[in-house]
């Protein structure tokens, strides 16, 4: 086993919209067990429905491609990958821009780095025309909540 | 989704009940916009009471259907956002175009 993390799991799925939500639902389970908080949870979910929405519109342009998902777990810190083997980006620092889509006409807000850079506190894209593309993105959970949930334990076992 | 006319103040109130992601949104928005053409309501109200998700896709379709509604001559509020989904309205600034409305029950209104 491999000791640089705490815990780890992949998941495969095709570029389909539906599997948006399974993405962030399995993601979100995932990561239950470090004690988030709601607001924690969402943040997640929303930059990974982000991440995986850019994959299969943007990466595969509705072809059908594989999405893969890599997502770990260091003391109280999760690193969540998304992979995709579609068309790549052309210029980064562009695509990050607020506002910026390439597919005005679908009513796209071009919001979803900004949001993915807003909700967790890493993002790093690497990325190559032809190639594909991978989001890497971590986030902190802070470990207070996990205090009080010890503390709590602690108590029910001296009762 | 659940959608209410109130003729007497041309309000249109859609409740919608689903997480709104890029997979379900093209369905959403085809639903609001046959519903606000045939009704050209005056006050168009989206209530979130049962929304616990929406990333950027939601935003897309609020700012679309704030432009057609506006084109109309209407105006959008924006009712009962929960603890998961306020900080995308906040981030996104949509609620300085849409302001936010609370549901008052007693009255059966939103103000």
């Amino acid at each position: 086993m491999n000791n640089i993390y705490d815990n780890e799991m992949k998941i495969e799925f095709l570029s389909k919209s539906s599997n948006e939500a399974f993405a962030r639902i399995a993601v979100a389970a995932f990561v239950a067990q470090l004690d988030p908080t709601l607001e924690e949870i969402a943040d997640i979910k929303t930059s990974v429905s982000e991440a995986v929405t850019n994959s299969i519109i943007h990466g595969y342009e509705g072809k059908t491609g594989i999405v893969k998902l890599i997502c770990r777990i260091v003391e109280n810190e999760v690193f969540i990958e998304i992979i995709d083997e579609g068309k790549g980006i052309e210029n980064i620092e562009i695509a990050k821009q607020p506002l910026y889509t390439t597919k005005a006409n679908l009513e796209r807000s071009g919001m979803g780095f900004t949001i993915m850079e807003s909700f967790m506190d890493e993002v790093e894209v690497e990325s190559t025309l032809g190639i594909g593309t991978k989001i890497t993105m971590s986030k902190k959970i802070k470990s207070n909540n996990k205090e009080e949930n010890v503390a709590v334990t602690a108590v029910r076992r001296e009762e | 989704m659940e959608s209410i006319y109130n003729k007497m103040d041309k309000q249109l109130v859609f409740k919608i009940d689903e997480d709104i992601d890029e997979c379900c949104v093209q369905k959403i928005r085809r639903r609001l916009d046959n519903e606000i053409e045939r009704y050209m309501p005056k006050e168009t109200i989206f209530d979130f009471s049962n929304v616990t998700f929406m990333d950027s896709a939601g935003i897309g379709l609020l700012i679309g259907r704030y432009k057609l509604i506006n084109m109309l001559g209407g105006k959008v509020k924006i009712a009962n956002i929960n603890t998961p989904v306020r900080k995308i309205f906040e981030m996104s600034g949509i609620l300085k175009i849409m302001p936010e409305v609370k549901y008052k029950k007693k009255e059966a209104q939103y103000e």
